[in-house]
């Protein structure tokens, strides 16, 4: 059975196309695999003994809404929801043959680069239990890294799907703002926000693309994607110009990170590619800009957890505002009424423009960058995360260190670009991964180079599972 | 007193709620009167992971009020979040516009526009208090079948000087909202709500003084009383030697007392942002020119047409062009009646008749074609036209089977009951020849009586004074 739980999804996938495999098999062999997990994966584990459709099976990151099961998106304070419909990206995938076996934990409201951030949590790294997963979809990437599961999704917001899957040595893709629709995603930042796939390899993650992928009438900013998820295949690289932006490939990245980020940059050129320096001269304003946005968005989004319509209420007895004031004390834990502080300072009166709107204008700027880059270069790429996966507890006392991990991940989420993370290495036994950022769309182009990288790496993530 | 006038200075905010199939936000089926919270789906409950997609039928009754106003129509305009919290607001902010509405400027009648804006209305809240108000209240409950309606919030300039004048504008803008199909516009269900705001100033004076917001006039007739209770009241200020605040106003129509809404715990600070969720408003020139080209002629610029081309009193125009069924019955009958007959004479014939009843207008256009060629008396013809209305049929045939015809001067019969008359009362025809003319009045209403009403009434006149030798 082992043998079945080491396939990669497109190997079951055919195997069960050829009826080598039975889906139900696979389900329940993952299942049991999944329920035995000492990760601390999973808010939900399905009970049903065959899947509800025949496919190789997904785990879905808490926030997004799925009809009778739990969906807290990491939260007290909807702790034991239960949303009465779907989310188009699950409902998706579930056309497309691919059944939720499992939910998996996440920082509160997707806030968080390290899963302690999760009411419910932490998810353990499964290389180093000691250590965090990453975040916010740490669950999701852990329980891919440590094949409790064949793939998993989450969602990005400024790096929560790239830099988990860089801490736990696994392939995390998010895609250009747009091509996954975000309805039935618990909001944290709206014009941030973006799912994408976990996989072990980049194939993988062509095939749930594609099955997540497409233009959802009930999500007016949702286009999809131009043309259909090709599967990768480029053996080399050659004409592919890499640029690499001194900006967010030196200072703050720790040496074991650089090497490896040096020693990928040197097979690119083995494979044909060029590798020259680029300028993303209003990069480093990314982090800045970045915690003025999403707090400010997430300040409204999170509006609505007012003990009034559903979820956790506190003070039911007293006036409105004590029940208010009470329910969102109790229910929101200090990351998240942070960042509510923030954005609401953000967007008073007398404070937008020199806050909210500079933001704006600095990440207009930053789109610019990458425009301009893109007009000499097919890729940009990073070191995906400046560190390798951290002690729990390492880093919670400063948040700012903390926000510090989505300091190369950021900037493609503010110009809504789409970008991958591969693992290229270890550092001190522990994964480290590297990042591919395209033009908007160009999610083909990236997994093709993607696929070749990752042929001539050869990164072995087997450590992790067993 | 110091003996100053003092004018007031009036704009009005009014939210018409548009009658569209379904929600701004969402797919919900509008409606009114259902059970509570029948009408609601995850996405105008506010339920975590929901998106709102804005209604296209909205957008296209948003510009349609837009051109019928003369207004500009941007060519890219954008929704914004106005956060608070209440419970009648499901997600803790308003989706509304804000510094670019759909709709800028624009005139209707005498009074300019500033601007109309799309928004979504909030749910109903249900107190339980003798009052129904919030304060005092045991509990409160939401229903969220009204939240998410599409609303226009359509802002006047400060153009308007009297509560009259408010009143009139009121009815010129639900007329041609009605007229438009945007809205059924009844105030008695909220679907026409109207504030206003209001300040005094010494008559003369350009700058403003400090107004008031009087909320939620349900009626044209509180509309008109709460403005001018207010007038009142800041004028009673101002003389006093004291100042107006700047404050929120509920007028009681029952007791005609204006009472301070009590400020909502704090001062508000909405903390307007572009609302991420949903793309810019950006309507095609051709989809303009498509809504310009359904564009039904509305009440202002009808009763101005029929003023000008058919030389109708300004009352007449106004209450056929309010009534659209009823302008439509009128152009009718003057298509009927053709090139010699007198629109005006039509028009005045009509509104004779508050209700066409079984009329048809060519019917309407014979009748007033036989009185215009004296077959029928005025008196008469108000018979046959009460029978036209409740029965329909041939004016000349009603004219010929009730005996309607008018006696005309070739008549002997005329010439002979005339003379009777003259002969029946020597007093009154001494006066008329001692030279008191007026008095031959006295002498045509026993001819008219004589004759049952089928005389004409100039006809007489000419005979009285034919056969006392004037």
């Amino acid at each position: 059975m082992s043998g079945v739980l080491d396939l990669t999804a497109a190997q079951a996938l055919e195997r069960i196309r050829t009826s080598d495999l039975d889906a139900s098999e696979l389900w329940s062999a993952y299942r049991e695999r999944a329920l035995a997990d000492d990760l601390h994966c999973f808010t939900w584990v399905s009970d049903a003994d065959a899947p509800p459709v025949d496919g190789v099976p997904v785990a879905v990151k808490d926030l997004f809404c799925t009809e009778g099961v739990v969906s807290q998106a990491g939260s007290r304070i909807l702790e034991g929801y239960k949303p009465p419909y779907t989310a188009t990206a699950v409902k998706n995938m579930e056309r497309a043959g691919i059944p939720m076996l499992a939910k998996t934990h996440q920082d509160e409201f997707a806030m968080g680069s390290s899963n302690e951030n999760c009411a419910f949590g932490p998810v353990l790294n499964p290389w180093d239990r000691t250590r965090v997963p990453g975040g916010s979809s740490g669950g999701s990437a852990a329980a891919v890294a440590a094949g409790l599961v064949p793939w998993s999704i989450g969602t990005d917001t400024g790096g929560s799907i790239r830099q988990p899957a860089a801490l736990c040595g696994i392939v995390g893709l998010k895609p250009t703002y747009g091509a996954v629709s975000r309805y039935g995603m618990i909001a944290f930042a709206s014009s941030l926000d973006q799912a994408g796939p976990f996989t072990r390899d980049v194939t993988d993650a062509a095939l749930l693309l594609g099955a997540m992928a497409g233009r959802d009438p009930a999500d007016s900013t949702s286009l999809g994607l131009p043309e259909p998820v090709a599967i990768p295949s480029a053996t080399d690289l050659r004409g592919l110009r890499f640029g690499v932006p001194e900006e967010l490939s030196g200072e703050g990245i720790e040496p074991g990170v650089l090497d490896a980020f040096q020693a990928t940059l040197d097979q690119i050129r083995e494979l044909g590619g060029t590798v020259e320096t680029c300028r993303l001269p209003h990069a480093p304003h990314g982090l800045a800009a970045y915690y003025l946005i999403a707090p400010a968005e997430c300040s409204s989004n999170l509006a609505r957890f007012d003990g009034v319509r559903y979820g956790m209420r506190n003070g039911g007895g007293g006036s409105l505002l004590e029940m208010y004031t009470e329910t969102r004390a109790g229910g929101f834990g200090d990351e998240v009424k942070r960042r509510i502080m923030l954005g609401t300072y953000a967007l008073s009166s007398g404070y937008y423009d020199a806050y909210y709107g500079r933001a704006q204008k600095v990440r207009t700027k930053i789109a610019e960058d990458f425009d301009a880059a893109f007009s000499t270069f097919d890729f940009v790429v990073t070191p995906t995360a400046p560190g390798v996966a951290f002690e729990l507890g390492a880093k919670t006392a400063d948040p700012l260190a903390m926000y510090l991990n989505d300091y190369c991940t950021v900037p493609m989420s503010l110009a809504g670009i789409p970008a991958i993370s591969i693992p290229n290495g270890l550092s001190d036994g522990l994964p480290v991964g590297f990042q591919i950022a395209g033009p908007a769309f160009s999610e083909n182009k990236i997994l093709d180079a993607a696929f070749a990288l990752e042929q001539a790496i050869g990164f072995d993530g087997s450590a992790a599972r067993s | 007193m110091t003996g100053t006038a003092y004018e007031p200075v009036i704009g009005l905010e009014i939210h018409v709620q548009l009658g569209t199939r379904t929600k701004m936000f969402c797919s919900c089926a509008l409606g009114f009167g259902e059970p509570p919270n029948t009408r609601t789906c995850p996405v105008c409950l506010g339920l975590p992971g929901t998106l709102p997609v804005t209604n296209a039928q909205a957008i296209r009754y948003g510009i349609a009020m837009g051109l019928a106003f003369g207004c500009e129509i941007a060519p890219r305009s954008i929704f914004h979040r106005k956060n608070y919290f209440y419970p009648d607001l499901a997600k803790g902010y308003q989706i509304s516009q804000y510094d670019i509405p759909l709709c800028s400027g624009g005139t209707l009648g005498d009074v300019r526009l500033h601007r109309i804006h799309l928004e979504e209305d909030a749910a109903k809240l249900v107190h339980e208090s003798a009052s129904g108000r919030i304060h005092g209240s045991d509990s409160s409950v939401v229903d969220y079948n009204r939240g998410g309606t599409p609303l226009a919030e359509i802002v006047t300039e400060p153009d308007i000087t009297s509560a009259a004048q408010a009143r009139e504008w009121l009815t010129l803008l639900r007329e041609t909202l009605r007229q438009l199909g945007v809205s059924d516009v009844d105030m008695s269900q909220g679907s026409l709500r109207c504030d206003a705001n209001v300040s005094i100033r010494p008559a003369g004076e350009t700058e403003l003084g400090t107004k008031t917001e009087l909320k939620n006039m349900n009626s044209f007739a509180h509309l008109e009383a709460g403005v001018n209770a207010e007038i009142a009241r800041q004028t009673k200020l101002v003389e006093a030697g004291e100042r107006v605040t700047q404050e929120t106003l509920h007028f009681d129509p029952r007791t005609g007392a204006l009472t301070p809404l009590r400020s909502k715990e704090e001062a508000h600070d909405y903390r307007y942002f572009p609302e991420p969720d949903l793309v810019a408003v950006a309507p095609t020139p051709e989809l303009i020119e498509e809504i310009r080209a359904s564009l039904p002629e509305l009440p202002a610029a009808r009763a101005a047409r029929y003023e000008a081309d058919y030389a109708l009193t300004g009352q007449d125009a106004r209450d056929l062009a309010w009534r659209p069924e009823r302008a439509r019955f009128f152009e009718a009958a003057v298509a009927a009646a053709g090139d010699g007959t007198e629109p005006r004479q039509l028009a005045i014939w009509l509104a004779q008749a508050p209700e066409e009843g079984a009329l048809t207008p060519e019917a309407l256009a014979a009748l007033v074609q036989l009185v215009a060629s004296k077959q029928v008396s005025g008196s008469g013809a108000k018979a046959v036209l009460a029978k036209l209305v409740a029965e329909g049929g041939d004016p000349a045939a009603i004219v010929e089977r009730e005996g309607l015809g008018a006696i005309s001067g070739d008549d002997g019969a005329l010439a002979a009951a005339v003379a009777k008359v003259i002969a029946e009362n020597d007093d009154i025809v001494a006066r008329v020849r001692g030279g008191n003319e007026k008095a031959i009045g006295a002498l045509m209403g026993p001819v008219m009586r004589e004759t049952k009403g089928r005389a004409d009434g100039g006809e007489v006149q000419r005979l009285i004074r034919e056969q006392l030798g004037l």
